[in-house]
């Protein structure tokens, strides 16, 4: 079976940091936002307590930047110094294009049965969505965070009233990534009938030449037409990338949900109360 | 509440009974010897009779000596009880030896100068035992603060008066005035702030020092759980206030039981609260910098402008804070409803698709 080669070492480590830095930044954050519920108090303390929490978010909000300029910083050596404008656009660009527009009716049409599934290529539009929801979430929750980090620094220059707003699209836009993160990307890349319980490509960074063809049709041919394909072909990886990718998918597929499910609750609880009446 | 059998208060005293005023006039010895007198035919009568206990003395006995408002005990200090004021006190109906419970017993009088000290949590013992963990208790019992107040310091001694009563130590309206008699410095300054104001002018919910410090389980003001639970009670009266502190980044780590940031008196003060238009008010627009200043050190003018009391659904005082929250309703309801609808959809189509392919 030949495998090919989807990310390279880089992009997987920095995906484990960016793992890494989002569960630290969301269970120390959220009990900020639900600081009414009790869980949110007993989390709280269980970190260590105001200032604990406050240093664990800080220092997964520095990793988490750490891994974003890592990764612009290779993508802009890529543009810059390889002057490769497939970075900008085509098929190995991450940029929206109108492909992805015809791939999401076509995909919305296949779900109805009345067409054939599209013949996605190497970046699919749900895949571009989650690219640059990150991207959007950097500059809103980065900038913001960076905003009540710094307060006194950054009120020489903006209004007082801007932490107010930063306060509540900090939390707003946490609450949607934590929410996207924990349930819409955890079944598209791993929950989906055909990848569950997991996908492991993200860890090992190789796809198998059968999945390459089923999935993405489009780059399969594309890369075979071009005579690229032999280029991407790659040995196995280790042998202990696959049993800890299972490991840690595990672990991070456990906490999301059970943070989605305290979540879900902990939000439908006062309209259940208030449509059942008092609890007799 | 515990008390003598009715027999016991009303038992005819010998001959003291009907000399009540006569006595009047009598020298404190002569007294004495007619007390010692009486203890005598008590005592006999007591031996004479089935019990072998003596019967213990009614509240005229003891009158005999305390009515006089003249009497003083060996070191000056006076023993005496207006029986008046004790009748029309919410102790009233009771004997003397219900609280000087060693007198009850005793079959010599005079007594000592030095009685046992009056138990009140004999019979009010869920508020002696919120006491006994009081800082007035801790003070007065383990720091040998001798100053430091007990029951009757409080609730005065044969004139105790529920707090219903207007007149009582402890109403409502007089609270202040009472723990001012100690903490006089604290009393002036509630005087000059805006509760204390409300309260001079009969405001029935200006809060007095009972409602924030409680009456009996008074704790050290500086302790964490003490700062944490003040909180909700300024938000008894301040419900919008407290409401629009919960959803501030100080409301959340106070909510979590957390006092390193500011909660309601770190700002506002907690015996002096003024009007924000009174210039002496810590928020009033003056003060703001150094207030904020406190724990920001940094704080500027523009970092003064942020509203620690900002209310997300105000329209007219929160514009730019009230279109973020709309706008992020708006994407969070798009993504999820889009993504929601769309991985339902594929979840359903891919279920279909396997079961297709398994054929």
């Amino acid at each position: 079976m030949t495998l090919y080669r989807r990310f390279d070492a880089v992009d997987r480590g920095l995906h484990v940091a960016l793992m890494a830095s989002f569960l630290g930044l969301a269970v120390s954050g959220l009990p900020l936002l639900f600081a009414a519920s009790a869980w949110a108090s007993t989390l709280a303390h269980a970190l260590g307590g105001f200032h604990m929490a406050g240093l664990l978010h800080r220092t997964s909000a520095l990793l988490l930047i750490g891994v974003f300029a890592v990764h612009l910083a290779r993508v802009g050596t890529r543009l810059v110094v390889d002057r490769d404008l497939g970075v900008l656009w085509g098929p190995s660009s991450m940029v929206p294009q109108p492909r992805d527009a015809r791939d999401l009716i076509g995909h919305l049409k296949w779900f109805f049965g009345r067409g054939p599934r599209p013949r996605f290529d190497r970046y699919t539009y749900w895949e571009k969505f989650d690219y640059m929801a990150v991207f959007w979430g950097m500059g809103i929750i980065g900038g913001s965070g960076l905003m009540l980090w710094f307060p006194t620094v950054f009120a020489r220059v903006v209004p007082g009233w801007l932490f107010n707003v930063a306060t509540l699209i900090h939390g707003e836009e946490a609450l949607l990534a934590v929410g996207f993160i924990f349930t819409i990307h955890f079944f598209n890349t791993h929950m989906r009938p055909e990848k569950f319980p997991m996908d492991p490509v993200i860890f090992t960074g190789r796809v198998s030449e059968e999945e390459l063809r089923e999935e993405r049709p489009d780059e399969y041919d594309r890369l075979r037409a071009a005579g690229r394909l032999d280029q991407q072909a790659v040995g196995p990886a280790p042998d202990w990338i696959l049993p800890a990718a299972r490991v840690v998918a595990a672990v991070v597929l456990t906490i999301g949900f059970a943070v989605v499910a305290i979540i879900v609750v902990t939000l439908l609880t006062p309209i259940v109360l208030t449509f059942s009446g008092p609890i007799r | 509440m515990t008390g003598l059998p009715a027999e016991a208060r009303t038992r005819e005293g010998g001959c003291l009974t009907t000399g009540d005023r006569a006595l009047r006039g009598l020298t404190m010895f002569s007294r004495f010897v007619l007390a010692l007198a009486a203890a005598g035919l008590i005592s006999t009568a007591a031996a004479a009779g089935q019990s072998a206990a003596p019967k213990p003395p009614a509240n005229e006995d003891c009158l005999t000596c305390h009515s006089d408002a003249d009497a003083k005990r060996a070191d000056g200090r006076t023993i005496a009880v207006d029986a008046k004021r004790f009748e029309g006190s919410t102790h009233g109906p009771m004997a003397c030896v219900d609280c000087h419970a060693d007198l009850a017993t005793l079959v010599e009088f005079p007594h000592a100068d030095t009685l046992a000290k009056v138990a009140c949590a004999a019979c009010h013992d869920d508020i002696g035992s919120q006491y006994h963990d009081s800082i007035h208790a801790w003070a007065k019992e383990k720091a040998g603060l001798n100053v430091a107040p007990a029951c009757a310091d409080c609730h005065g001694r044969h004139d105790i008066a529920k707090k219903t009563d207007p007149a009582s130590r402890v109403a409502r309206a007089n609270i202040p005035s009472t723990c001012g008699r100690c903490h006089d410095g604290i009393k002036k300054k509630y005087d000059a702030g805006v509760h204390g104001a409300a309260l001079a002018k009969g405001d029935p919910r200006a809060p007095v020092c009972a409602d924030c410090h409680t009456a009996h389980s008074i704790k050290r003001a500086d302790t964490e759980a003490w700062r944490l639970s003040v909180t909700a009670e300024c938000g008894s009266c301040h419900i919008e206030s407290q409401r629009t502190f919960r959803d501030t980044f100080h409301g959340q780590v106070t909510s979590l039981g957390f006092v390193r940031v500011a909660a309601c008196a770190d700002c506002h003060g907690a015996h002096d609260i003024y009007r924000r238009s009174d210039a002496r008010s810590t928020v009033s627009p003056a003060r703001l910098v150094t207030t904020c200043g406190r724990c920001h050190a940094d704080a500027n003018a523009g970092f003064v402008q942020y509203d620690p009391h900002a209310d997300r659904v105000n329209k007219a005082l929160n514009p730019t804070l009230y279109y973020a929250g709309k706008f992020m309703n708006l994407l969070l309801l798009g993504v999820f409803a889009f993504f929601g609808i769309h991985t339902a959809l594929w979840l359903r189509r891919a279920i279909v698709a396997r079961r297709e392919a398994g054929r």
